[in-house]
């Protein structure tokens, strides 16, 4: 009976241990840890992963997507990031993470036109297959990661604190974190929460 | 001058029934909405609250009614795909003690071109009401720990128990499974 009672003991701690590894999985990463590389179509063709941008003294990850109404309203915040930041070493890279046959707008084609249209002067990549945005643990759109020149997350959340008022913006999360970064220092707000759309998926 | 003194009387009343109003502690939102200044009405519109603060009550009710709260937009596809289901479970158990409330987050630029357009025309009978505070980061962990933010999302709660669900419902039967519970 002893035994009986060891076993289911080893058992359940087993399955905690088990339950403990995939919880960890749909989490993502989290402030401190080191970003997962990838290798992802940008809408030029081309293969673009973290390490494509050597000196890089750090990175900034965005989910965003076409459809979205706040992926759209940072934009323009987005491209002029890109403008103000680039130059000095951080990079904006955007990810479209969400399922095309769910959200025909989010198409790779969709993508290049808005690209175009809009004249992104920074990446904009495909999540093909999904595998990328779990592994951040993103859950909407726009969801941003900013890492550090070694990876490490340094910040997750939004831009700023109003999507919809550029003018009346009076905290830059992201900026105020760069600044951080850039002093040598950790950012003092290491994460954000926003309103987002949800990451759209096929129904498992 | 009479008139003056008397407008100023009744001014002075008024306030003072505020205030009475405000001590007996009702945390309905209708209380809040006489006190408060700051939630706005707009024709063919349910009331707009610009600071959560004001929309809290709404999480603070300790009744034996079980409140389903859903976080949508017009803007949002998933979320107004799940709507029927919503107003489908506020019309079956009515007589129950559940009480659905769909706050809308939509834009304050196009809650005249787009939210009344959509109320008109779907006549929702659930209580709706619109939140416009801009500034999320303050107020999501305030709503639930767990939401990310992304929406759809939905509360149900009774008294001090409480359940989140960021995720969309597919049918009716799904939103009967977890308000079971609470019933």
């Amino acid at each position: 009976m002893k035994k009986v009672i060891n076993l289911s003991v080893l058992l359940i701690a087993v399955i905690g241990l088990f339950v403990a590894a995939t919880n960890i999985d749909t989490n993502g990463i989290e402030v401190g840890d080191t970003a997962p590389d990838f290798a992802l179509k940008n809408i030029d063709g081309k293969t673009i992963s973290l390490d494509s941008y050597k000196d890089a003294k750090g990175y900034i990850v965005v989910f965003t997507c076409n459809t979205c109404p706040y992926a759209v309203m940072y934009e323009q915040r987005l491209i002029e990031l890109h403008d103000k930041y680039a130059a000095k070493g951080y990079p904006v890279i955007a990810i479209n993470p969400n399922d095309p046959e769910v959200k025909p707008g989010d198409s790779f084609d969709k993508m290049k036109e808005r690209a175009a249209d809009k004249k992104f002067p920074f990446a904009y990549l495909f999540d093909d297959g999904q595998k990328v945005y779990p592994a951040y643990g993103a859950t909407r759109t726009p969801h941003i990661y900013l890492l550090d020149a070694k990876k490490t997350v340094q910040y997750i959340g939004a831009l700023d604190n109003n999507a919809q008022d550029a003018s009346a913006v009076t905290t830059k999360f992201v900026e105020d974190a760069i600044a951080a970064l850039d002093a040598g220092k950790k950012p003092e707000t290491t994460f954000t929460k926003a309103i987002g759309c949800s990451i759209k998926t096929k129904k498992s | 001058m009479y008139k003056f003194i008397l407008t100023v009387f009744s001014v002075a009343f008024l306030l003072v029934a505020c205030q009475q109003d405000q001590k007996t502690g009702e945390s309905t939102t209708q209380t809040v909405a006489a006190t408060v200044s700051t939630i706005k009405t707009m024709d063919g519109l349910p009331p707009i609250y610009e600071n959560y603060e004001e929309l809290a009550t709404i999480f603070e009710q300790r009744n034996d009614t079980t409140y389903v709260i859903n976080f949508w937009s017009t803007w949002c596809a998933p979320c107004v795909k799940e709507l029927p289901y919503f107003e489908a479970l506020n019309r079956k158990y009515e007589a129950e003690k559940v009480k659905v409330i769909l706050v809308s987050l939509d834009f304050p630029k196009q809650l005249e071109t787009k939210l009344k357009p959509f109320l008109a025309e779907n006549k929702l009978q659930s209580e709706v009401l619109v939140l416009t505070d801009p500034d999320a980061n303050s107020w999501v962990d305030k709503v639930n720990p767990k939401w990310s933010g992304a929406i759809p999302a939905t509360v149900v709660y009774k008294g001090e128990t409480n359940k989140f669900y960021e995720k969309s419902f597919e049918n009716l039967e799904e939103l009967e499974e977890i308000i079971t519970p609470f019933l």
